[in-house]
């Protein structure tokens, strides 16, 4: 890997990237939702696409592509470069 | 154990996956078709349960029981909590099922492992489908089946339902549904440490990870295309009204006509007088009108459920997100939107899979807004009458676009009234977004034609239950109280005969005003005169506050009642003339004031009654009737002005 691990959200991560989960950081029911959804420490996501509005994006984890919003994105933590 | 002599009570086998796991095409497959469709008791999720073709190992019959789709045993809306009440056997009048038939899809069984864990843990007999195998193996994965089963301690399936592949095996595995494996050891309840779980299962099973779908990849790259996305979603959205309305024609035609001669049938065989009239102007005349509008209604579903099933439902609903986002709903409630274009009906029921209270009564009081399919028959009997089927462009007819025009008004003043009602009536917060994205999948027409069949069915027992009951009260009050007829036959035989047409026509039309009918209708004339109304559409707006498309069938009837000769509807209307004045009735402002009056009004009792359910109070559906019924009077009241003054 050229670049060094670095932390930081989900919504911040460059399209076409690939993160691993660090943590999500939302209250409750969101941050269980999420974690249903397959956001777990550990798991890797990749930003696939932005909707033609510019938001939400599409995310692919766990062999399924999900939509979240910005704001949801912001709330989990990831590690790209790992 | 049963009783002898006494019917077992069937055994119990609940369906549990989550959306688009393929658990639909598996429930038809197993019960082939057999379903009886219902509602639990307190909520309105959809209940759909049906016995298996397969019977239990000592005769008994095996009740399948399709759960509503679900990602997670842990509820954060109403819609969800049904599944862990219903396994938890905590709804009334509902039994705990005795197994549980898992599915998952294979392409994502990473993810499905998750929901496979918390049913697990359930301790119950369960059994493992996985589904899309097919797809998995044409994407480069494979996987371990008999490593699958040894590692959760269940039977494992393979299933491709719409091919019947695996479908043998699994209905030899039903009968012994009480005997299926329950995991040794049950897997961790810690989200964190069911996802290590899940890996390790992973781990073991799969030979090679499926790469993603290039298919499903190249068509994102077009349909989710800022440019490209755009332009498909308004092209789809326009080929949508006008393939209903060019190729609904002939086969509403068809229809017509079946009327029109079952009409003649009865009338030749039965003598004139009452019981003719009441079968041919009542009867027929009622249900025939709503009937012939089955091949629109038809289509819309066909398109509906097919663009659903493939996939592009999740993505017009991504697509768009951000414009809900903008009047604080969510895609989510876009789809609830685009159901209520067939039927606010299903389209309320629908907002049950919005999490947020706030955005799902949102969403429930906006609904009625969407052009539904039972103004298709009024928007089609006037277009049809007053607007010339010139040709705009190439194939694109004016009547298409003076249709989509209503749809366009409709659709938008959902979109504002919901953005008024988000900061104004209704507050609370938002709970997360999420969506989705299936793969593109051709979806098996078998599956389409079953849902088809089933919202066409509803409509159908709409029209012969509410409609037929309100033709037929319709056709007593325009008969009755009728004229002494004496008071007509005066003057010399020569002068009758010499008349003989017109007073016929007059006795008909002095029988209509002369009716109970005619007289509410002249009652509340002054109420609808400002909007270009005479007391004949009064008549059909009355009797259109039970169902929208109900004031068809009522013009029907009027206009039957009103003209003695078998001309179709729309020439009837077309040629009305007020006997005082001599003007056309049916002029250009009267014409778009009913038509605007249609888009806003929220007549239909079907719609009432489910917000009524949904809300749990009389409070929101009375406000959605008093909101949308001024807002009718006020836009009818402005066009028929506008278009009066620019008409003449």
């Amino acid at each position: 890997m050229p670049s060094e691990p670095k932390n930081g959200s989900l919504a911040e991560i460059p399209l076409g990237t690939t993160a691993k989960v660090v943590s999500v950081e939302a209250p409750e029911p969101v941050g269980g939702r999420l974690a249903d959804l397959g956001f777990l420490p550990g798991t890797r996501v990749t930003y696939l696409r932005r909707a033609p509005l510019g938001d939400p994006g599409v995310y692919e984890l766990r062999g399924t592509q999900l939509c979240l919003r910005r704001t949801e994105a912001r709330a989990i933590r990831v590690r790209v470069g790992a | 154990m049963p009783e002898a002599g006494e019917a077992a009570p069937p055994l119990r086998l609940g369906l549990i996956g989550s959306p688009n796991s393929g658990k639909t095409t598996l429930f038809n497959a197993l019960t082939g078709l057999r379903a009886r469709v219902g509602n639990y008791p307190g909520v309105t999720v959809e209940r759909r349960e049906g016995d298996a073709r397969t019977e239990g190992l000592d005769g008994r019959r095996i009740r399948v029981i399709d759960l509503p789709g679900t990602y997670s045993l842990a509820p954060i809306s109403p819609d969800e909590a049904v599944v862990s009440r219903l396994l938890a056997g905590e709804l009334p009048g509902v039994a705990a099922p005795d197994a549980l038939l898992m599915i998952a899809d294979a392409c994502s069984l990473e993810r499905s492992l998750l929901l496979v864990a918390q049913v697990l843990r359930l301790g119950k007999p369960a059994c493992l489908v996985l589904t899309m195998i097919d797809e998995l193996h044409a994407r480069g994965g494979d996987l371990d089946q008999e490593q699958l089963s040894a590692a959760l301690g269940v039977p494992v399936v393979a299933v491709v339902g719409h091919r019947g592949i695996g479908l043998a095996e699994l209905r030899e595995l039903l009968p012994n549904l009480e005997t299926w494996g329950r995991p040794p050891l049950p897997p961790p309840d810690d989200p964190r440490e069911r996802s290590h779980w899940a890996e390790s299962v992973l781990h073991h099973v799969l030979k090679r990870p499926a790469s993603r779908s290039r298919v499903s990849d190249a068509v994102d790259r077009v349909v989710l295309h800022p440019l490209g996305g755009t332009l498909i979603f308004s092209a789809v959205m326009v080929l949508f009204f006008q393939l209903i309305f060019a190729w609904a024609t002939p086969a509403m035609d068809v229809i017509d006509a079946a009327v029109g001669a079952l009409s003649g049938v009865v009338r030749s065989v039965l003598p004139a007088g009452l019981l003719a009239d009441f079968l041919t102007d009542g009867v027929l005349a009622g249900v025939g009108s709503v009937v012939v509008f089955l091949p629109q209604i038809i289509l819309l579903f066909s398109l509906l459920y097919f663009l659903e099933d493939l996939g592009y439902m999740a993505r017009a609903a991504f697509v768009v997100d951000r414009v809900m986002g903008r009047i604080g709903l969510e895609g989510r409630a876009f789809v609830s939107l685009l159901s209520s274009y067939a039927c606010a009906v299903p389209g309320i029921m629908a907002t049950r899979t919005i999490p947020s209270p706030r955005h799902r009564l949102v969403t429930i009081l906006v609904a009625p807004l969407m052009t539904c399919s039972a103004r298709l028959p009024v928007y089609a009997l006037l277009i049809g009458a007053f607007v010339p089927a010139t040709s705009v462009w190439g194939p694109i007819g004016l009547q298409g676009l003076v249709l989509l025009g209503l749809y366009l008004l409709g659709s938008v003043s959902a979109l504002v009234a919901a953005a008024v009602l988000n900061r104004t009536l209704v507050r609370g917060e938002g709970l997360p977004f999420y969506l989705e994205l299936p793969p593109y999948r051709m979806p098996p027409l078998k599956l389409v034609a079953s849902q088809v069949w089933s919202s066409a069915g509803a409509f159908l027992k709409r029209a012969g239950t509410i409609i037929l009951a309100t033709s037929v009260v319709l056709w007593v009050l325009i008969t009755f109280p009728r004229p002494d007829v004496s008071a007509v036959a005066t003057g010399t035989t020569a002068q009758l005969e010499h008349s003989a047409a017109d007073a016929l026509e007059l006795s008909a039309a002095d029988a209509l005003e002369y009716s109970a009918a005619g007289r509410i209708g002249h009652a509340i004339e002054p109420v609808i005169a400002p909007l270009g109304f005479d007391w004949k559409i009064g008549v059909g707006l009355l009797a259109s506050l039970a169902a929208r498309e109900v004031i068809v069938a009522t013009l029907a009837q009027v206009y039957a009642a009103a003209a003695e000769d078998e001309i179709s509807l729309r020439e009837a209307i077309r040629n009305d003339r007020d006997p005082r004045t001599g003007d056309p009735v049916f002029t250009p402002a009267t014409v778009a004031s009913l038509l605007v009056f249609f888009v806003f009004a929220l007549q239909c009792m079907s719609t009432l009654a489910v917000m009524r359910r949904e809300t749990n109070s009389w409070r929101w559906p009375a406000f959605a009737f008093g909101y949308l019924l001024a807002l009718a009077y006020g836009a009818s009241f402005l066009t028929h002005r506008v278009v009066h003054a620019l008409t003449t």
